[in-house]
């Protein structure tokens, strides 16, 4: 399997300082695929994010894209290489514009214009507010806004991984919705998505296969369809009712 | 009235020293959050790289690029020299202390203004220089009776064009947005591709460059020059910086050249003896009201 997968995470490490956040977590994603990672606060699942994006230094094991080896490797190649994240939080430079903000989505092909105003028509044709919120400062846009300009800032890079932290985080059910059917449509125009949720019953309706992250190790992993009606998933992660099928 | 524009002319002047200055601290403050104090003895070593340039090579120089063509090789040779001093003074001084925190760096800082105040003693020697006299024509303009100086004149044109040069290279390009992002969040910038080196060489190199063409002019201006000069005008360019707000460029412009205005009002009107003491009374008024200083933005962030 882990052969033909754009990325492999394997047996992956990390340490801050003395503790141990991540303990040999391994998991694959496949071309065109959408994964999510579930689990609780603190289970490690932004840590594993910052670590395939090369913020976080990997004590142990080998993170894979393309069968290159990524440990190691700064922040700024990786994002080159072609996995771009939308990190928990936004994290949306506040006091530049929003223009601003995507056109350093695109900062390492930023001599390439054409590219660069190709990217940013796909991203205002996925989130049409952008266009319109374009000379505003990105901290003067409303939470899912901030949230829209995130997602767009780190598709400019043309990833074929786009990372995703939590991107319901914070934002109101309808935006949520909206949200996750624009990530479904990023994913149908060809980019493979890991997303990290809370959200557990929105990521597991969208996503191929699922891996729940319970103190840095990996407890669950499977099809989606599976652990919607895993009894003890259903309890920790989607409240205990049984759910409807989508 | 005339003496209140002569005084503004003169302000300007000097203020423009200032906010060149004042740019390299604020651009190394708002991406590293480091106060570099030896960036006011960068702006010395420029002064005297510019001296040497000009008294000990010049006849070569004037021979064959005029005196205009010397004054620019002057201001370029001290640009370069500072900016790779600066560089290799981020290397050796700041780079390895990083880890360990901010205070620290900020006392290596001090350790590294005194090491270049020491250094400069010892090449050059620690009495006064003097510039050149005759270098720049003394030519006098009167416009509606104000006196303004040839060399006013292309001291204030000089600045003008660097500060629009950096601020159109800060505000409108993506590498300047990269450096603008840096300072918000490095973390963040790196996961757009930004080479947080890139950034650093950028600031290290521009700051210390810009602030040793200050140091050229300053010797064109007063013609005497002293290897502690730097701490007078780093604290005067440090306080433009916090005027107009730290990490903020057009500020530290704004907040250099208001600096130099309201200090030589000071002496005309005031005292001449007091006029630091005026300035540093404005400087208080100004952060009780406006704690981030005149053009320090705060936007609120939504969460």
């Amino acid at each position: 399997m882990t052969k033909e997968a754009l990325l492999a995470v394997d047996d992956l490490h990390i340490f801050y300082g003395s503790i141990d956040a991540l303990k040999g977590v391994s998991l694959f994603l496949n071309r065109g695929e959408i994964i999510t990672v579930l689990g609780a606060n603190g289970a490690g699942k932004t840590t594993l994010l910052n670590a395939i994006s090369g913020i976080v230094p990997s004590a142990k094991g080998s993170i894979r894209f393309n069968g290159n080896l990524l440990n190691g490797m700064p922040a700024h190649e990786i994002v080159n290489m072609g996995i771009s994240q939308a990190p928990e939080g936004r994290k949306v430079f506040s006091t530049l514009t929003v223009e601003e903000n995507l056109n350093l989505g695109a900062f390492t092909r930023r001599h390439r214009k054409g590219d660069v105003l190709e990217a940013k028509e796909r991203a205002h044709a996925l989130f049409p507010i952008l266009k319109k919120r374009y000379r505003q400062l990105a901290g003067t846009l409303s939470g899912g806004e901030q949230q829209m300009l995130a997602i767009g800032r780190a598709l400019m890079s043309a990833p074929k991984i786009l990372l995703l932290d939590e991107p319901s985080l914070g934002l109101a059910p309808i935006l949520v919705n909206q949200i996750f059917d624009i990530i479904g449509e990023i994913n149908r125009q060809g980019t493979s998505i890991l997303l990290v949720e809370q959200n557990a019953n929105k990521a597991l309706g969208i996503a191929a296969r699922a891996y729940v992250l319970e103190n840095g190790q990996v407890s669950v992993s499977g099809p989606s369809e599976e652990l919607r009606s895993d009894e003890k998933i259903r309890e920790a992660y989607l409240g205990g009712r049984a759910l409807k099928k989508k | 009235m005339q003496v209140v524009f002569e005084q503004v002319i003169n302000g300007l002047t000097i203020g423009s020293f200032y906010a060149l200055i004042a740019l390299g601290y604020s651009m190394v403050y708002g991406v590293l959050k480091l106060i570099n104090f030896a960036h006011g003895d960068f702006f010395t070593l420029g002064s005297y790289v510019g001296y040497t340039i000009l008294v000990w090579v010049s006849g070569l120089t004037v021979v064959h690029f005029g005196l205009w063509g010397l004054i620019v090789i002057a201001m370029f040779v001290a640009a370069l020299a500072v900016a790779l001093t600066g560089l290799a003074v981020e290397r050796v001084a700041y780079r390895p202390i990083y880890p360990t925190g901010r205070l620290p760096a900020v006392v290596s800082a001090l350790g590294a203004s005194i090491f270049i105040q020491n250094a400069i003693m010892v090449v050059w020697g620690p009495r006064f220089q003097a510039y050149p006299s005759k270098l720049i024509p003394n030519i006098k303009f009167v416009l509606g009776g104000v006196n303004i100086t040839l060399l006013q004149i292309l001291i204030l044109l000089m600045s003008f064009i660097l500060m629009a040069v950096l601020y159109v290279v800060i505000q409108k390009t993506t590498f300047g947005a990269a450096v603008r992002a840096s300072a918000l969040d490095r973390e963040t910038a790196s996961l757009m591709g930004i080479n947080f080196k890139k950034v650093i060489f950028f600031i290290f190199f521009l700051g210390p460059a810009l602030g040793a063409m200050a140091g050229v002019m300053v010797g064109m201006y007063y013609r005497q020059i002293s290897f502690t000069m730097g701490w007078n005008y780093g604290l005067k360019a440090f306080t433009a910086t916090i005027l107009g707000g730290i990490g903020n460029l057009p500020g530290a412009m704004f907040g250099g050249l208001i600096l130099g205005v309201l200090e030589m009002l000071g002496a005309a009107y005031i005292s001449a003896a007091w006029k630091d003491v005026f300035v540093f009374l404005i400087l208080i008024l100004v952060l009780i009201f406006r704690p981030n200083g005149l053009f320090g933005e705060r936007v609120a962030e939504k969460v």
